[in-house]
């Protein structure tokens, strides 16, 4: 070990996954996980310990929520595309990634606020309701955090700051939104899928 | 002098003697500005930790006021030193302050100073980040502290539990204060914890592998992994009680679906943990510095990180053992006793690895050894009375009362403030380049002690007497009377055990600077650098063969030798080694941020966000998480100098 002169080279900076900020961003996702874990728990102990009737008649429809949930699973693959292009620096096939999964995450948002304005009860008409729009609240906050991350990685790469080895802000921004996609498919599961299950 | 950087390079290695000018280059490239701007801007881990040291202390001082007089309140019976309502303020803040404004934020401030210094690293992983994590602190505790201006501090005690904290018991601003404050500082937590954890993973120095990192460095990592996942649980507590108490939801109330008893059990999730979270890097402390002052290495250096580890883990299966007197089904009393149980096995652990340490080395009998020694003393004292609240049939006898009351202070007391203090007398030369004096430090230590002891002590009575915790005043007949006066002299006696520490420090810092670099004869790398280190720490990037680089000398080492005086120079701008996870083999070169403004701008843009939401100013509210956003975009811009860009085509 007291071999102390390097033989090989280093990489300088920033590059791909040795970057700190990708170590900081599984930090990030490692709270956050946390948090929607805690949020579900407390979903979970209401409804085991409500009598009855905990989620209010209609239960949740999946006419908006099924086709939303496919659009999300679908963001998740353009954005890894576009993360590929950054491996042959292709500034175009980055940009159109980036801009087909800010595409998909707006009409993800739009309908989820169109399922609100339906839904039959306000925010603190009842202990189900404020759940149900906390949790899809915390989520959607969630979705927005990443689209205005990918807006930055859009404007950056527009710049020309993206090559095949200073990519490092798009492999963070791109893990963020897996992260996001797959905190819905959990929240999914709970709101909409659970009910049918007995969790009512 | 800082050229553009290139994607991959052969870093220069250097022999210090050959290059007696790297010091002073390394020092232009480091040193933080000077005047307003550079401290406000500054990314200095030393000027860091040492700032979070003053203002725990400062919250300490504080919280110990507030104490004083709560024991003034209580010296004898039905005495009206404070109103009931300001009573309730001051044990609700004086809970508050020691938990979350003084004890973890003290040992963040002694993980932020040495962390690099241990590890061999030029500064922690995100040196703007740690600013901004300090800044959040001083805000979030001012936020909290604001409320005594409007006479509103939090009043339902620091568990604040529902239905008690909601509107309809508690409709003024107090719980307001506190909810959207601990909101806040979660903020500065995490981002802490995520940096210790970074800085672990990727900043040690070539050759420091997991097993060869010092415990106190073990202790705050599990410590700060235990924090990302423990305090989303309260900060979504905390914000659900304030959708309750704003908007009229009803997560806590016992109206519709909701449920007072969630709130204990989010609380609980995280405040279990939290306390293995401020009391794991103050045992890291002790565990690495008094086997120096015993002139050995510590007993058993595996046991004591598995420990460490296993603690932190079994801290997040206990929480329910505050819940005995709830009416949980007995199956989980059962369960959540038997776990509480188990947790004292590795408690134990450690404190027989210490008193192997003392026995089988030669103790120097200094003042930070002496806080050491108390430290065990009262942990032992402070597990056994831990024991026994465990065991649900006693919990129920003794829950909320002063035995309950005496026992958390002799674990936290017991465990962060005399490690803490002891860590202080064995720290303080490399944090100022002073000694402490040692003859006052034998007289603080030993009223300090006293003190102590003979404020909590005799609680353990006074709660098997019957007397709950919490309770305004008390009537003579029961015979309460002289444990409670006793209590409150010997929190006199505490307080001037303080005061004599701060004098102590007083007179230190009025001398010159003359602490030499070793001054305990210490093994680990913060003992090869001058006191007070340089602002770039280590001059060349040293490359660690053992635990004890410093020691290798007199002990038998298998490994091969360390070397400091040899090794990268990393001098081309604002260079850092990052070196892989497990091996710590070099893996890549950092360019670390300068001095920076954004953390504090951001620090107060959140100050102003959460004074909003407090007096329910949605527009200022939602401008200010504009500019939120705004500066984070600005903070995270990629730049060239980190070589964070592209190279531009036509170069």
């Amino acid at each position: 070990m007291s071999e102390t002169a390097l033989h090989e080279t280093l990489p300088v900076g920033s590059p791909g996954h040795k970057a700190g900020g990708w170590f900081g961003m599984m930090t990030l996702i490692v709270t956050e996980a946390s948090l929607f874990l805690y949020l579900l728990f407390s979903y979970y102990y209401l409804a085991f310990w409500s009598r009855s009737g905990f989620v209010p008649s209609p239960l949740p429809k999946f006419d908006l929520a099924l086709p939303d949930t496919a659009i999300l699973l679908l963001s998740s693959v353009t954005v890894w595309w576009g993360e590929r292009g950054s491996r042959k620096s292709s500034r175009r096939q980055m940009a159109l990634g980036l801009i087909a999964t800010i595409a998909l995450g707006a009409i993800f948002v739009c309908i989820q606020l169109v399922e609100w304005t339906q839904k039959p009860f306000h925010f603190n008409s009842s202990t189900y309701s404020a759940l149900y729009f906390t949790v899809t609240g915390f989520h959607m906050a969630h979705v927005v955090a990443g689209l205005i991350i990918l807006i930055a990685l859009l404007v950056w790469d527009w710049l020309g700051y993206f090559d095949r080895r200073r990519h490092a802000p798009f492999a963070i921004g791109a893990i963020y939104w897996h992260f996001v996609d797959a905190i819905w498919l959990v929240v999914f599961f709970t709101i909409y899928v659970t009910p049918y299950l007995g969790v009512r | 002098m800082m050229s553009v950087p290139e994607t991959d390079i052969l870093p220069r290695t250097v022999d210090l003697a050959d290059d007696p000018h790297l010091p002073e280059r390394l020092n232009r490239i480091w040193e933080t500005a000077p005047g307003l701007y550079g401290w406000i801007s500054s990314v200095d881990h030393k000027s860091i930790g040492r700032r979070y040291i003053v203002t725990a202390f400062v919250f300490l001082l504080l919280g110990g006021l507030e104490a004083l007089v709560i024991r003034l309140q209580l010296a004898s019976a039905n005495q009206h030193v404070v109103t009931p309502e300001q009573y309730d303020q001051l044990f609700s803040m004086h809970g508050i302050t020691m938990i979350f404004l003084y004890a973890l934020p003290v040992l963040s401030g002694f993980s932020n100073f040495l962390f690099p210094l241990v590890l061999g690293a030029r500064d922690m992983a995100f040196p703007r980040l740690n600013a901004f994590s300090y800044w959040v602190y001083l805000a979030a505790g001012l936020f909290m502290y604001a409320s005594f201006l409007m006479g509103a501090a939090p009043d339902d005690g620091w568990f604040n539990y529902a239905p008690n904290s909601l509107p309809a018991f508690s409709p003024g601003p107090n719980m307001d204060f506190y909810a959207l404050g601990m909101i806040f500082l979660g903020v500065s937590t995490t981002v802490g914890a995520a940096n210790f954890v970074v800085t672990v993973l990727r900043m040690r120095a070539p050759g420091m592998t997991l097993a060869r990192m010092p415990i106190l460095v073990w202790g705050t990592f599990s410590a700060s992994a235990g924090i990302l996942l423990a305090v989303p649980a309260v900060s979504l507590a905390f914000f659900l009680l304030w959708l309750d108490r704003t908007f009229g939801t009803k997560f806590f109330s016992s109206s519709d679906a909701g449920q007072p008893l969630l709130w204990q059990h989010l609380f609980w999730i995280f405040a279990h943990p939290w306390v293995y979270i401020i009391v794991l890097p103050a045992m890291g402390l002790v565990s690495d510095a008094l086997p120096i002052l015993c002139r050995r290495p510590i007993v058993g250096y595996g046991l004591v990180a598995g420990a460490t580890v296993a603690t932190m883990i079994i801290g997040f299966g206990v929480w329910a053992h505050h819940m005995f007197a709830t009416g949980l089904p007995p199956i989980a009393s059962a369960y959540f006793s038997a776990a509480s149980f188990i947790i004292a096995i590795p408690s134990a652990v450690a404190t027989f690895a210490w008193i192997a340490t003392i026995w089988s080395g030669r103790p120097q009998f200094t003042t930070a050894f002496l806080y050491f020694a108390g430290f065990i003393v009262m942990f032992v004292i402070g597990g056994m009375s831990g024991v026994v609240t465990a065991a649900a049939p006693a919990d129920l006898q003794i829950t909320d009362t002063y035995f309950v009351v005496a026992h958390l202070h002799y674990v936290l007391i017991g465990i962060n403030l005399f490690g803490v203090l002891g860590g202080l007398y064995f720290w303080f030369p490399k944090m100022t380049g002073r000694l402490l004096g040692e003859r006052l430090g034998r007289w603080n230590f030993w009223v300090t002690f006293i003190g102590f002891n003979a404020a909590f002590m005799p609680m353990h009575l006074t709660g098997l007497m019957g007397m709950p915790r919490r309770v305004y005043t008390y009537p003579a007949d029961p015979g309460l009377n002289l444990v409670n006066l006793i209590s409150t002299l010997g929190s006199d006696v505490l307080g001037v055990g303080i005061l004599l520490f701060l004098i102590n420090v007083w007179l230190t810092l009025r001398r010159p600077r003359t602490a030499p670099a070793n001054p305990w004869n210490a093994p680990t790398l913060e003992w090869s650098l001058p006191s007070p280190p340089p602002a770039y720490n280590f001059a060349v990037i040293p490359t660690v063969a053992s635990r004890h680089p410093l020691w290798e000398d007199r002990m038998d080492n298998r490994s091969g030798r360390s070397v400091l005086d040899r090794g990268l120079a990393l001098d081309d701008g604002k260079e850092a080694l990052a070196t892989t996870v497990l091996e710590a083999r070099p893996d890549a070169v950092l360019k670390m941020p300068g001095d920076s403004p954004w953390p504090f701008a951001l620090a107060a843009m959140m100050s102003v966000f959460f004074s909003a939401l407090l007096s329910q100013s949605w527009w200022i509210g939602a401008a200010s998480i504009i500019g939120l956003m705004v500066c984070t975009v600005i903070w995270l811009w990629p730049e060239r100098r980190l070589a964070q860009t592209a190279e531009p085509p036509n170069v």
